[in-house]
């Protein structure tokens, strides 16, 4: 092994990778909270919707949980202009990546949902609670602390899936790293650097998810 | 559109194309399997490892979470980048199979080892109190005591991670790996209608996942209903 | 000499809170030493200690004329070998029925023919009242007889003290009796013996010691009778006072 590690070149570029993993936070950001929405009016289409409602979600979840994202996003952007829809590649990856963790965000909250006793609002109810004060005080906070560890999982697992809009040309933090690589020989320096700041960023999340966890929803998270 | 489909599709399924399609799936397959294998054994010997006791096994311990925290932080794709530069930099032949089922292993090795964590944690510690004052040694523990009660915790998950990979893989597509989702790129390339050709991959990526994700399922249901030994 | 001599043992979980502070004890061969006290007195710490299961943090604890250094490990094998435990929640392994429980510390670890081990089992399980369980799993028996699996787990070790942590204190109150049948075989074929436990009358028949604990130290030790009947200290007169009232 007679190869050296020079970091000083790639350090040049940290600015740079920095910019680009502002994005990553962006895009992720978008993601997560796009698949949120869907994933809760898919829950509740679950939980609560007719025979039809109910096998569409489960024909969505199922595929999209059952297929790479990747080539869900390539068939976003080669197969939709056969019919006259093109997608510019930013938009595409972020349409494929809400669709994609709606999928699974449907099945996390669903089973949010389903943790809620019926002896919890039995308990409401001869407290004296009303419909809406026992979903406010006793149905929303049970969720919350239920759903805070899995979705915060979840959400430091799409920030690392928003790599994979490099693929598609989207400059966020892998794809400024290949773009030094193609001009630079520093090239293994650049992708170490690069998952350093992939390490940082979902380090700095998760403890940041764990603060508001713990003063928010009063959840004990464990950080590492 | 639909007239398009219908005119290529006859063209697009003939025996070679079918053909090559299959072996690109075989190969997502195989080189999933084997990095989570290799990930699993990995993953063994860290949990292994991390239990050692005494100062003198501290640095290895320390070294050891730190790679199980460091390698579940970073995007696959960056992986593939760092191994396949890294083999380019030693100056060692290894085929690009090979490169993507290296990356494979490096992550399935951080994941599945605090799997394996989880379940060995799941074995009360009377249990391994009781092995000790019997003088068993720790592989002794974990061999006769140990492992027998906690794969049924073990292997759902593990599976569960096995089988969720199978669709990260698709990344090994931009190294130039022939698996399934390169396969799409190559006869997309030829001018075949994407629309039946990533149509095909989804399809044949959730032949693949579907039922591996039925059969985690019921074998998690399985191993949860008390009784059997 | 003492078969165990125990000198100015100390132990902690915590480093600033030690659980066991200079206990003396000895117990010579044959003889069936008891330990009482109220919970939390350090009782099941010491024979915790004893097995290696928590490291002192000083003292001395002398076995047969050898001193045992509880941070070598070949030292820590030695005491184990001789000195067998019996814990309050039987701790049977889960994965393995009856027969299996009882024979494969014998043949995995002590490498002795597992034909001859497999035979004394079904003596010793025999002597216990199992004669009629060894397929069967830990879950599919009561804790009385989970228990006396474990009694004979410990003497298919064949140790020369047996140490018992509470092994009456889980079990249904009707449960009770069958464990304690079992030890007093063992007491009547001259085991040595250690035991922990809350059943007075018990202890007071079997033992030839009886050791009273409290917060960590030895409070005072002596012959049944006399601990029960006259205790010297005032700590000991309490306690007694207290158990004898109902």
């Amino acid at each position: 092994m007679d190869y050296t590690f020079q970091f000083g070149e790639a350090t040049r570029h940290l600015p740079y990778l920095l910019g680009g993993a502002w994005l990553s936070l962006q895009i992720g950001f978008l993601a997560f909270w796009g698949g949120a929405i869907i994933g809760l009016l898919g829950a509740l289409g679950k939980e609560w919707g007719g025979p039809v409602v109910r096998g569409l979600v489960n024909a969505y979840v199922v595929f999209f949980t059952n297929t790479p994202g990747l080539v869900q996003i390539f068939f976003l952007v080669y197969a939709l202009p056969e019919v006259g829809i093109l997608l510019p590649p930013y938009w595409a990856v972020l349409i494929g990546l809400i669709l994609n963790s709606g999928a699974y965000l449907t099945e996390i909250q669903r089973a949010g949902f389903t943790s809620v006793r019926r002896t919890e609002l039995e308990a409401a109810e001869t407290l004296g609670m009303s419909l809406m004060q026992s979903v406010r005080y006793v149905v929303i906070p049970h969720i919350a602390k239920v759903l805070f560890a899995p979705l915060s999982n979840f959400y430091i697992w799409i920030v690392l899936g928003t790599s994979m809009a490099a693929i598609f040309g989207v400059e966020e933090l892998t794809g400024r790293a290949i773009n030094i690589s193609s001009s630079n020989f520093r090239t293994i320096e650049v992708f170490i650097i690069t998952a350093a700041i992939y390490i940082a960023i979902t380090v700095v999340a998760s403890l940041i998810l764990a603060l508001i966890g713990r003063h928010g929803f009063r959840v004990k998270a464990k950080i590492f | 559109m639909l007239e398009r489909l219908i005119s290529e599709a006859p063209r697009f399924f003939n025996y070679y194309n079918t053909v090559f399609l299959l072996q690109a799936m075989g190969n997502t397959l195989l080189m999933t399997v084997i990095g989570c294998g290799v990930g699993f054994i990995l993953g063994f010997i860290i949990v292994y490892l991390r239990r050692s006791e005494g100062l003198a096994w501290l640095p290895v311990r320390m070294v050891l979470i730190a790679y199980v925290e460091t390698f579940r932080r970073i995007p696959f794709l960056v992986i593939l980048f760092i191994v396949l530069f890294g083999v380019q930099g030693i100056g060692i032949q290894v085929s690009l199979f090979g490169v993507a089922m290296i990356s494979i292993a490096i992550i399935a090795t951080a994941f599945i080892s605090e799997i394996i964590r989880a379940g060995f944690d799941s074995i009360h510690q009377t249990q391994w109190d009781t092995a000790s004052a019997m003088n068993f040694n720790r592989l002794q523990t974990l061999w006769y005591v140990v492992l027998p009660q906690s794969w049924k915790v073990i292997l759902p998950p593990a599976f569960a991670f096995m089988v969720m990979f199978i669709k990260d893989t698709a990344l090994a597509s931009q190294l130039g790996v022939v698996e399934l989702t390169f396969a799409g790129k190559i006869l997309a390339n030829r001018g075949i209608s994407a629309i039946l050709v990533y149509g095909t991959i989804l399809a044949l990526y959730f032949a693949l996942s579907y039922p591996l994700t039925r059969l985690g399922a019921w074998m998690e249901k399985r191993f949860a209903s008390p009784g059997n030994h | 000499m003492p078969h165990l001599e125990i000198t100015d043992l100390s132990a902690a979980y915590e480093a600033d809170a030690k659980v066991l502070k200079d206990v003396n004890m000895t117990v010579d061969k044959g003889e069936i030493v008891s330990l009482i006290g109220p919970s939390g007195s350090g009782k099941s710490t010491l024979l915790r200690v004893l097995m290696g299961l928590l490291r002192p943090v000083g003292g001395q604890v002398v076995l047969d004329g050898d001193a045992i250094d509880y941070t070598s490990k070949s030292s820590l094998r030695h005491v184990r070998d001789r000195c067998a435990i019996v814990f309050q929640q039987y701790n049977l392994f889960q994965n393995m029925n009856v027969m299996r429980n009882v024979s494969i510390a014998p043949i995995k670890i002590k490498g002795w023919d597992k034909k001859t081990v497999e035979a004394e089992a079904a003596d010793l399980l025999a002597k216990v009242g199992l004669a009629d369980k060894h397929k069967a799993y830990p879950d599919e028996l009561s804790g009385g007889q989970q228990q006396r699996v474990a009694i004979a787990r410990a003497l298919a070790l064949k140790p020369e003290v047996l140490l018992l942590d509470e092994v009456t204190s889980a079990l249904d109150p009707e449960l009770v009796n069958e464990v304690l049948d079992a030890i007093r075989v063992l007491a009547s074929e001259g085991m040595t013996m250690i035991i922990v436990s809350h059943e007075m009358a018990f202890v007071r028949e079997v033992s030839s010691k009886v050791v009273m604990m409290d917060e960590g130290t030895v409070v005072e030790a002596g012959p049944p009778a006399q601990i029960f009947d006259a205790p010297k200290t005032r700590r000991a007169q309490e306690f007694v006072s207290k158990i004898l009232r109902h």
